[in-house]
């Protein structure tokens, strides 16, 4: 009697979005906790612990990732107002971002340049597909750019997604360690390294070390947005015909 | 209700981003122009109005969050990982560490050399280096 109905209970949760929505943030309000209690050491993420946790529940239940994402799209939506309403802390920034705007536009094209530049040379010189390389090179940008990106110069966008995640999981992760080891002390350069280097993820770390590298951070990773989509198709074409001309005569 | 406006007029420049950026075929997300456009606002009309402050950091302070979903996604990908996972995360996790350590010096020598001068002309010496 109780089989067919839980069955059919089942059934109706696993088509509608109510699941995914709440199982999702159920896992962050977990992880969030797990977060807090480790006094927020970044190696527990609470990204890294949801998607964890998540992809444990779906492949132990058999729920596919389309079922799921019926909830799940409604806070990946939310990306979009979070990066308009990045205008904010940018706007209280203003002061000190206007004097800074010569080393804040030299940094942003180096950054971008090496991002995209280092990941498709290192997966090239480590026997990565192209696929993979083209996938790899917008990684340091926010997801919705990155994914157009990817589409753009021959990438999977929808890997290319989960290569930016673990790109800002990297960051935020290792951030604070790296700029204690090379000794960068001030939030306003710490806070544009993690933008350019781990977009959203890494401003979500840089706003719990203070609000001034939140913000530097939030700026860098807006900037990063433009600049990616302007210099890696370009580079891309470079780099290639620097490879054909290098098996080409060498 | 003052969430309410906030997150309304979020929306309204994320729409306006959107439309502009399909009309005029630029390669930016709509999202990052709405941005733009928000930030022009603020600074034209000089202070930013308390909804749309409560909206942003409502959104901002559990970012996160956010990115969840599309983590998850690494689930439909793992069979491709698993071909190519050392050029998948020795780049990954190298170009990851090269770009935020080179952005990071870059930012703090050029800021120094290019601020730092400027100030020192003002008054003090910049550290000596």
């Amino acid at each position: 009697m109780t089989d067919p109905g839980l069955k059919d209970i089942w059934v109706y949760l696993s088509a509608s979005p109510l699941l995914g929505l709440t199982m999702t943030l159920v896992a962050y309000g977990l992880a969030y906790r797990l977060y807090l209690r480790t006094r927020s050491n970044p190696l527990a993420n609470p990204v890294v612990t949801s998607v964890v946790m998540l992809i444990g529940v779906l492949m132990l239940t058999g729920t596919t990732y389309d079922d799921y994402f019926e909830g799940g799209q409604f806070v990946h939506f939310l990306l979009g107002p979070a990066t308009v309403a990045l205008a904010v802390p940018l706007y209280q920034q203003f002061s000190r971002l206007r004097q800074l705007w010569l080393p804040v536009t030299i940094s942003l094209v180096c950054g971008v340049t090496i991002a995209a530049g280092s990941s498709i040379g290192l997966a090239w010189l480590l026997g990565g597909s192209t696929e993979i390389q083209m996938s790899l090179a917008p990684k340091s940008a926010t997801a919705p750019v990155a994914m157009g990106i990817s589409e753009k110069i021959g990438g999977l966008p929808s890997l290319t997604a989960v290569l930016v995640v673990i790109t800002g999981i990297t960051g935020a992760v290792l951030g604070t360690k790296l700029f204690e080891w090379i000794r960068v002390t001030d939030d306003t350069a710490r806070g544009i390294a993690m933008g350019v280097a781990a977009h959203g993820i890494g401003t979500a770390r840089a706003f719990q070390v203070s609000p001034q590298m939140g913000a530097f951070s939030g700026l860098a990773m807006a900037l990063s947005a433009f600049a990616t989509a302007l210099l890696v198709p370009w580079l891309v074409d470079l780099m290639q015909f620097l490879v054909s001309h290098y098996a080409l005569h060498g | 209700m003052n969430f309410l406006n906030g997150i309304t007029l979020l929306l309204v420049y994320q729409l306006v981003g959107e439309v502009t950026v399909r009309l005029l075929d630029v390669p930016i997300p709509g999202p990052v122009l709405g941005m733009v456009m928000l930030f022009v606002t603020l600074l034209i009309r000089g202070q930013a109005p308390e909804s749309v402050d409560q909206a942003s950091s409502a959104l901002l302070s559990h970012l996160s969050l956010l990115f969840v979903p599309a983590g998850v996604g690494m689930m439909v990908h793992f069979d491709r990982i698993a071909e190519e996972w050392v050029p998948i995360t020795l780049a990954l996790l190298l170009s990851t560490i090269i770009t935020m350590v080179a952005t990071a010096l870059i930012m703090q020598v050029t800021s120094r050399w290019l601020v730092g001068a400027r100030q020192g002309n003002q008054g003090k010496e910049p550290g000596g280096d």
